[in-house]
């Protein structure tokens, strides 16, 4: 099922072998296959890294853009046209470094988009140095005597800003990932999806063993729509969860908020100007 | 020394920030249009929001008027210290009107002529000073013979929401200031003659604001995300009053990244999108205009110069911008950059900017400045009726791909959701289809491919105007907001070997550039710069060097006397 996604052309996949990121496109086809979206009215924005390569590889409609600015683009592009599905894919260097702007306005004004973030605490398109989600004490070339700022807490801060939807997923295991991606794409409004990811080349601290011992599920004891109770989850670091950590309801999405579609809910393509109206402005300026 | 019309009368008004002087500007223009006057009006302020100093400078005429002249015949001061900034215009041909209160002690020997008015006193009697602005509008219109009944009017409608009070105080404020200016000054004695026109009271009465705002809206723009800078902000300030009625979507987003990579998404996704900023703005932008070049995405680009280098005089003008939008942004794209010079060509280049955006997938920029934005005047026979509906977008079939090589450099543009294609693009080089690639031959013929579309653009090229005899000797050659006021000085000047060739279109530079300006004897560049940047792009693109160059950089616009000066030492 999930092959209706599957590149129609053949590819050369620039991620390294054994690479977290081929789990996520494994989970997310099938997410996106399970759900019945299709190819046309679907688009994947990314920025740039080895993430955001991943539009590449899936057959829909894409926006590869800049460093951080996948948010701006799939923001405006679900405003354009609220019928299309939008899906904001990249790395924790473009979304919490590069992009951290925009991830707190995007929370803020809520689109109804889906943000996947490949996190694997290392910029590897770039060769090993420390991204906001490092752990300190990690080295690398650059910060050679260890990492000494705190890691950026992406989830506390979505919650914190009342997010409308929060969750953090393994690439590790491709089913559960599965089905928070599918959570997160059918969710009304904002949805962020921290992923951790292993990062085979430059991160030798955050493997798939580390991960499996530092994460836990969430079980049916959490209630997301407890946000102070989501809030204490995502704030810890002796364990990191894993699952829906938060969701608001009730809020109105960007679209909705928009006067565009107050009264017209045609996408902006449709529309064309009248000369009437300009006429019509026109006059109020002679009198 | 020139003779300058007499049919024409200049009025400064200046007032500290909060005394309601755009109000002021707005109430006075519209009054005297309506009763068949020319208008021509230009603001300068300070970059606070209380005190300071800023002024208006109202021009009515008998003739089309374009420029302000440094010649001030009534000078109105509303606060201590209003006279400060204009020592070096005030002249003893200069009536001081105003109250007492205000007139500086140097000006009150009996050197100048006085009208004392105790503004201030009858604005308190009406229930305080925020009713002086007012006042001045009542006088001025008793003073230049304005009916009473349009007076009254135009105050009823404009404070209409204000409340039934106020209106009414107002409305007493108009007649009090209309009462005392009837009688103030003899017309044909002190005061030119002006005749009226019955054409000119069903004129339109625009800034550059408006006509940028509308002509962006007659290009049909549907889409346009902005971060507030001064003086580009009243652009998005107009198109979000409109936004309701045109099915417009507005987002003042949180940086001027996130504006235009928003514009981007919105083209791609089928929107018409435009940004508004000035120079510090755009440098943000400069990598989404490169963007812009890479994924071939239209983009509309409103770039309001004001004095730099960085934060420089916020609310002032300059032209010297010029250079930062046409070289902006890393790599080889085209680009188009339009720059108007009069309110016709500010609406009919704002809707061409989508037009050419839209044909040929690369960034417009609309170049303009504070005082191309912030000068009022009547308009007749604007034909605002064209709208610029024709959209470039194509339905896709299964076999699309959105860079498909063209003999033009221009790919059917596609957008999601709109056929059976999809659409990929890619900021990385890419093939036909959108995907990454390092190939050479693919990146050359991705690189000519993109450029092949200036040819287009040289080829749609707005030929520059020009004002004046045919076979002129001397040329002056300018950009932009210059021209109302070259045009005007042309014509104080009176001489048939000069005329002034202005360009709206700066990038592509039009073919005959290099004949029209190569012909002259004497070639005179005028530019609100410190460094000839138009000159420059000339020299680049033709050979040809000016011979003379007119330029200012104070943050002021170019004033009429000062532009007669300054050619007529040249010639």
């Amino acid at each position: 099922m999930a092959e209706r996604f599957d590149p129609d052309h053949p590819i050369d996949i620039a991620w390294c072998p054994g690479c977290g990121n081929y789990h996520i496109l494994a989970a997310l086809k099938s997410a996106l296959a399970e759900l019945g979206k299709d190819p046309e009215s679907l688009v994947i924005v990314s920025g740039i890294g080895q993430a955001a390569k991943t539009p590449q590889y899936v057959r829909t409609n894409f926006f590869n853009g800049l460093h951080g600015r996948s948010l701006p683009v799939a923001t405006a592009i679900k405003a354009t046209n609220p019928g299309l599905t939008v899906i904001a894919e990249s790395g924790d260097g473009c979304m919490y470094g590069e992009g951290g702007n925009h991830l707190l306005h995007a929370v803020r004004r809520n689109p109804d988009i889906t943000v996947l973030v490949h996190n694997n605490m290392v910029y590897g398109l770039t060769k090993g140095q420390a991204s906001p989600t490092s752990m300190r004490g990690f080295t690398t070339p650059v910060q050679v005597s260890g990492v000494c700022v705190e890691p950026m807490n992406p989830l506390a801060m979505a919650i914190g800003l009342s997010a409308s939807f929060v969750a953090r997923a393994f690439a590790g295991d491709i089913e559960q990932t599965r089905e928070i991606m599918k959570q997160a794409i059918t969710h009304k409004g904002f949805a962020l999806v921290d992923i951790f990811q292993p990062c085979v080349s430059f991160n030798r601290v955050n493997t798939y063993q580390w991960y499996k011992e530092h994460c836990f599920y969430l079980d049916g004891s959490h209630d997301p729509a407890d946000r102070d109770a989501a809030f204490r989850v995502a704030s810890r670091t002796d364990s990191y969860a894993l699952g829906v950590l938060s969701i608001v309801s009730g809020i109105p999405t960007f679209e909705e908020c928009l006067d565009a579609y107050r009264g017209d809910t045609r996408p902006l393509h449709e529309r064309r100007v009248s000369s009437g109206k300009i006429e019509k402005l026109m006059d109020d300026k002679r009198g | 020394m020139k003779t300058y019309a007499k049919d024409d009368l200049s009025i400064v008004l200046s007032a500290e920030a909060g005394q309601g002087l755009q109000t002021l500007e707005q109430l006075m223009t519209r009054v005297f249009k309506l009763s068949g006057y020319h208008v021509y009006s230009y603001s300068e302020f300070m970059s606070r929001i209380r005190g300071g100093n800023n002024s208006t400078q109202i021009r009515i005429s008998a003739r089309m008027i374009s420029s302000c002249p440094r010649r001030i015949d009534i000078f109105v001061p509303l606060h201590t210290g209003a006279m400060e900034r204009f020592h070096d215009r005030i002249t003893p041909e200069t009536i001081i009107l105003g109250d007492p209160a205000f007139i500086e002690r140097r000006y009150t020997d009996g050197g100048y002529p006085i009208v004392a008015v105790p503004i201030a006193g009858l604005a308190r009697e009406i229930g305080g000073e925020i009713y002086m602005s007012v006042i001045l509008l009542g006088l001025f219109s008793g003073l230049l013979g304005v009916e009473l009944t349009l007076l009254e009017n135009l105050v009823r409608q404009f404070f209409s929401r204000a409340g039934e009070e106020r209106t009414r105080k107002n409305i007493e404020a108009a007649r009090k200031g209309y009462a005392s200016g009837m009688h103030l000054l003899k017309p044909g004695q002190v005061l030119p003659v002006i005749e009226r026109s019955e054409a000119v009271k069903n004129d339109l009465l625009l800034n550059g604001i408006d006509a940028i705002g509308t002509g962006c809206l007659a290009g049909g723009c549907t889409f346009v995300s902005s971060y507030p800078m001064s003086p580009s902000t009243g652009v998005l300030v107009f198109l979000a009053k409109n936004a309701s009625e045109f099915g417009l979507v507005v987002e003042q987003a949180e940086d001027e990244i996130s504006a235009a990579n928003m514009a981007l998404g919105s083209w791609y996704a089928g929107g018409r999108a435009m940004v508004t900023t000035s120079g510090g703005g755009f440098a943000l932008m400069v990598e989404a205009l490169s963007l812009a070049g890479c994924i071939e995405s239209p983009l509309v680009v409103h770039v309001a110069q004001r004095p730099g280098p960085a934060t420089g005089l916020p609310t002032r003008t300059e032209q010297a911008d010029l250079e930062h939008v046409l070289y902006s942004g890393h790599g080889e794209f085209p680009r188009l950059v339009l720059a108007p010079g009069s309110i016709e060509e500010g609406f009919t280049l704002s809707r061409h900017a989508f037009h050419m955006a839209d044909k040929y997938q690369v960034p417009v920029i609309i170049l303009t400045d504070q005082h191309y934005l912030e000068s009022t005047c009547t308009v007749g026979g604007l034909d605002v009726s064209a709208t610029s509906s024709e959209s470039f977008i194509v339905e896709t079939d299964a076999a699309y791909r959105r860079y498909l090589f063209t003999e033009s450099g221009v790919s059917p543009r596609g957008i999601p959701g709109f056929g059976r294609g999809l659409v990929c693009v890619d900021s990385d080089e890419h093939d036909e289809a959108g995907f990454i690639t390092e190939d050479s031959r693919t990146r050359t013929a991705m690189v000519e491919k993109r450029l092949q579309k200036l040819r287009g653009l040289e080829k749609e090229c707005i030929e520059p105007t020009l004002t004046g005899g045919e076979d002129y000797r001397h040329l002056v050659v300018g950009w932009g907001s210059t021209a109302g006021v070259v045009r005007e000085a042309l014509s104080v000047l009176g001489r048939n070997d000069l005329s002034f060739l202005h360009f709206s279109q700066v990038y592509p530079l039009h073919p005959n550039a290099a004949s029209l300006i190569g012909r002259a004897q004497k070639k005179i560049v005028i530019e609100n710069n410190a460094t000839s940047q138009f000159a420059r792009l000339v020299r680049m693109h033709t050979g040809i060097a000016f011979d003379a160059a007119i330029l200012k950089f104070d943050g002021w616009p170019f004033l009429l006397e000062e532009v007669v000066e300054r050619l007529e030492a040249l010639l």
